[in-house]
């Protein structure tokens, strides 16, 4: 199976600049070489889809993830992928399982933008600390797949409690340049490259703020400001671009990752949390010839949802994380509803082993402090924040994130209103193969970590 | 030898109610009292000099109560929120604006967070505008197992937060008892045997129990608790003590049953020998913190008569110690007769903790779990961490003779996209506007073309 992605591309610097904003931000698609194909991937994904039934879910409440709802809806896919989305009127060919969802509803998988499960798996023992590699301020060479452990139990959680299908895994915040990204389907593997999204392009975790000029001032070398994180990301794409613009023969990890990003291959992915900070960020992604996908984290983007519209860039936030740090101080839960009023591009992430079991709840949480200031949101638009935004910023939005005839047959059949604290997933598809399923306790993934110790394929 | 005793204000100084609190009726509300009942539809909240009167259906609003309709609201015992950090921070990583934590103190049980709690802490204001209107306080432990004493505070813009302090001692006993004691499990139960024999010691000899003038016993939330560490004592302690004296005295209500010993555990064997205490120490007065595989022992909890204060949503085998972590954890304990509440010191934010009992709720729906009913889950924030913390019957329920902390929601209060749209503190409708509400207010839209932002205010 070769999907063929393609990524969200400025092909020059110039178009980047001149890409125009939609309301939620997609931004321009340009056709590109599948990331399947870039020869920088030694470690391409083994992934096949399991083996699935086709399938007609009947009678729920349908959220297609792009905005659109149909009540008493009929979702068809087979050979893992959606056949058709419709109304009770759409034909159900001969040979499909139909599975009664009256009372309940459906969306896409949910996707999360952010996380670190493989990385930072549980049980959280310094062993398993493989998300940062706080050696130097810029590590573009280091690539989260290497890290990735595929037994973190919290996988099986953020399948079981969150619906989640699809999750980018990133370095973590320590550096300026924090290394590769890579997107995984929430498939149970022994190894990592069978759990890799077929053809998802990487992308470049940056950091800015606190946490880099922390980690090296600390050890008493630059950065130890935000001056000196500038100055070291300048110089660094600066030196990239050269290597970029040159006959790229000699083999370098880092400039051929950063090369990827000049080249549009590679999307970046930047943790920044003030608004003056991603203002200048852009700026630099300008000066230096990149875009930016999404700022994650991003708690003060309310605070400038006209420059990121104007400048195409998601915001990855939670929905009212606050406090924790100085960067932090001015989070408020309104932000998701205030870019979504600037007509900037939202997307919930969870940034936590926890948090990915409720990406949903989170949505909602943010939908409802938008509600009380005036800024009604329509459920539908909302599900669109843990499913096709995030595959959008993640350049894999063709292919998931939302129900289209053609796309993965990644969905979820939640017990009750997904935007309700009350519900639960009952079912779980991945590429059409049935995943999880709360009323089947054998259809239940359970890590090697946890067999034979208590609690062993509980419902945790 | 007598001490002579340093006896702190009195009950009635420190639960009086402020001048300004009015009365109050809510009618036509949806009216969940906090005792684990159903919500009752069409139902009166009403209050009086600061105190609950009535709550329930066809109640009748007494002549010259203000009454206002409440028709689609829900009305709700304040949350009361256990175990926080509230009003003990500003911001996580500025140090200089955090006292959680003394690392290089020379003290640990004698800690006391009363005198540091700032009551105009912004996470104080947020979560008050969250619906919680009381919450019990704690340092973290960092010098030894012994976090310190914690309070009970409430969240009303009064200055006066602490309605009692040193209402608690804390400490680590699991995993991270054992790293701070010196690096293992046995080094925790060492140190702790240890500084309890010297506290009882230094008890005896410092007349603070076992005399015929000793002060009585503190059990209710009602009075403040004596200070044992500010006592005069002549009394001699062996040379080869470990303990301060003032940590040692800080102990002595501890080892008299007089002050809760909360005790953080996660695994079943080590909640097995939190309950064994008991036998070396029979007047221990314990309560379990976090309990992630109490599940396995809840039997065990409920024969003790111990309560809990547990993670609601902790699923994932974060630590060798809590391997069998489930959300399903705190509705096995109720099951088998444990008393739980929700620990809101497993979330991002106290204010989570209605989401929390709303997810035990949703596990009632989900085969082979164990969840909550909603009048359990809201008992769980509500009446039974009151209990726990000694105010069984004064707070967390709407009960005549109840302290009025009454919340109004805009919608069910369990569900995420319900919030508070008044909160009452001793009757006393309460602020809610805070740093978020600031910047939300200023920011609702990016209009400059006049002046800039920081005008708008």
């Amino acid at each position: 199976m070769r999907a063929a992605i393609r990524v969200l591309l400025a092909a020059t610097a110039t178009a980047a600049l001149a890409a125009c904003a939609t309301a939620e931000g997609s931004g321009d698609s340009t056709q590109s070489a599948s990331a399947y194909d870039y020869p920088d991937t030694p470690y391409p994904s083994t992934y096949r889809p399991y083996p699935g039934a086709p399938t007609a879910l009947v009678g729920a409440t349908v959220y297609d993830g792009a905005g659109g709802r149909i009540d008493n809806g009929t979702v068809l896919f087979a050979d893992g992928k959606v056949v058709g989305i419709g109304g009770a009127d759409l034909a159900i060919p001969a040979g499909y399982t139909r599975v009664d969802g009256t009372g309940k509803f459906v969306t896409p998988g949910v996707i999360d933008i952010h996380s670190h499960l493989g990385d930072y798996p549980t049980p959280s023992v310094d062993a398993h600390s493989d998300g940062n590699e706080a050696t130097d301020p810029t590590t573009p060479e280091v690539w989260a797949e290497h890290s990735v452990w595929p037994q973190d139990p919290g996988f099986t959680r953020a399948l079981a409690n969150g619906g989640v299908t699809s999750l980018q895994i990133l370095p973590g915040s320590a550096n300026l340049m924090g290394g590769r990204s890579v997107t995984l389907k929430n498939v149970p593997s022994r190894t990592v490259q069978g759990m890799k999204f077929p053809g998802a392009p990487y992308g470049l975790k940056m950091a800015c703020g606190e946490n880099p000029k922390r980690v090296y001032g600390g050890k008493g070398r630059m950065p130890s400001t935000r001056m000196g994180n500038f100055a070291v990301n300048r110089q660094t794409w600066i030196d990239a671009r050269e290597y970029a613009e040159g006959d790229r023969d000699k083999r370098d990890l880092a400039k051929e990752t950063l090369a990827g990003v000049l080249d549009g291959e590679i999307l970046v992915h930047n943790h920044c949390y003030r608004a003056d900070e991603m203002a200048l960020v852009m700026d630099m992604a300008k000066e230096m010839g990149y875009r930016v996908a999404a700022f994650h984290h991003a708690v003060e983007a309310y605070k400038i949802g006209d420059l990121l519209r104007e400048n195409d860039v998601c915001s990855a936030i939670w929905s009212d994380w606050y406090g924790f740090k100085m960067e932090a101080y001015d989070g408020i839960p309104e932000n998701a509803a205030l870019l979504y009023q600037a007509g900037a591009c939202v997307v919930i992430h969870s940034d936590s082993e926890n948090g990915i079991q409720r990406l949903n709840q989170d949505a909602a949480k943010a939908q409802a402090a938008g509600a009380r200031m005036g800024i009604e949101i329509p459920d539908a638009e909302v599900v669109g924040w843990f499913t096709l935004n995030a595959a959008k910023a993640m350049g894999i939005d063709d292919v998931t994130g939302s129900l289209a005839a053609g796309k993965m047959a990644d969905v979820v059949l939640w017990n009750g209103d997904p935007l309700s604290v009350y519900s639960r997933p009952e079912k779980v598809w991945i590429d059409g193969a049935l995943m999880f399923d709360a009323n089947d306790p054998q259809r239940r993934p359970v890590s090697d970590f946890e067999l034979g110790q208590p609690g062993e394929g509980d419902v945790k | 030898m007598m001490g002579r005793m340093l006896l702190a204000a009195t009950a009635v100084l420190a639960l009086s109610s402020p001048a300004t609190a009015q009365d109050f009726a809510i009618t036509n509300a949806t009216v969940a009292t906090g005792d684990g009942s159903a919500p009752i539809e069409n139902a009166t909240v009403v209050v009086r000099g600061g105190k609950v009167v009535a709550a329930g259906a066809n109640v009748q609003v007494p002549a010259g109560v203000p009454v206002s309709d409440g028709r689609g609201t829900w009305v709700t015992p304040g949350i009361f929120a256990t175990v926080t950090d509230l009003g003990l921070w500003d911001v996580g990583a500025v140090g200089e604006s955090n006292d959680t934590t003394a690392r290089n103190s020379p003290f640990s049980a004698a800690l006391d967070a009363a005198p540091a709690v700032n009551p105009r802490s912004q996470h104080v204001l947020i979560s008050r505008a969250g619906g919680i209107t009381r919450a019990a306080i704690a340092p973290s432990a960092a010098s030894s197992i012994f976090a310190g004493q914690g309070s009970m505070i409430d969240l009303g813009s009064d200055p006066q937060a602490v309605r009692r302090p040193r209402a608690f001692q804390f400490v680590e006993l699991g995993e991270a008892g054992a790293r701070l004691a010196g690096g293992s499990r046995t080094a925790a139960h060492t140190l702790l045997r240890n500084a309890l024999r010297e506290a009882s010691r230094f008890g005896e000899e410092s007349g603070l129990v076992g005399g015929p003038n000793r002060p009585a016993e503190v059990t209710t939330g009602d009075d403040i608790p004596v200070d044992p560490r500010l006592v005069e004592s002549d009394a001699e302690r062996a040379t080869d003590v470990l303990l301060t004296r003032f940590d040692a005295a800080a102990l002595v209500p501890v080892v008299a049953g007089r002050q809760p010993l909360y005790v953080h555990v996660e695994r079943a064997a080590d909640i097995r020998s939190v309950l064994a205490l008991r036998q070396e120490f029979p007047r221990l007065n314990l309560v379990i913190v976090g309990a992630g595989e109490g599940w396995m022992v809840a039997d065990e909890i409920a024969a003790a008569g111990v309560p809990v204060i547990a993670d609601a949503l902790t699923d994932l085998p974060a630590r060798f110690e809590q391997l069998a972590s489930t959300q399903s954890n705190i509705g096995r304990m109720q099951d088998a007769g444990v008393k739980v509440a929700i620990n809101a010191a497993a979330m991002e934010q106290p204010r989570y903790l209605p989401q929390f009992a709303g997810n035990l709720v949703a596990l009632a729906s989900v085969p082979r779990a164990a969840g909550l009913s909603w009048g359990e889950a809201l008992a769980s924030i509500t009446s039974i961490p009151a209990e726990i913390s000694g105010f069984g019957g004064q707070l967390g329920v709407l009960k005549p003779g109840a302290i009025g902390d009454v919340v109004v929601w805009d919608g069910d209060p369990l569900e995420v996209s319900s919030t508070p749209v008044r909160v009452y503190v001793d009757g006393v409708e309460q602020p809610l506007e805070n740093h978020q509400t600031g910047l939300r207010d200023r920011y609702r839209d990016l209009d400059e073309s006049e002046l800039p932002k920081a005008y708008d205010w």
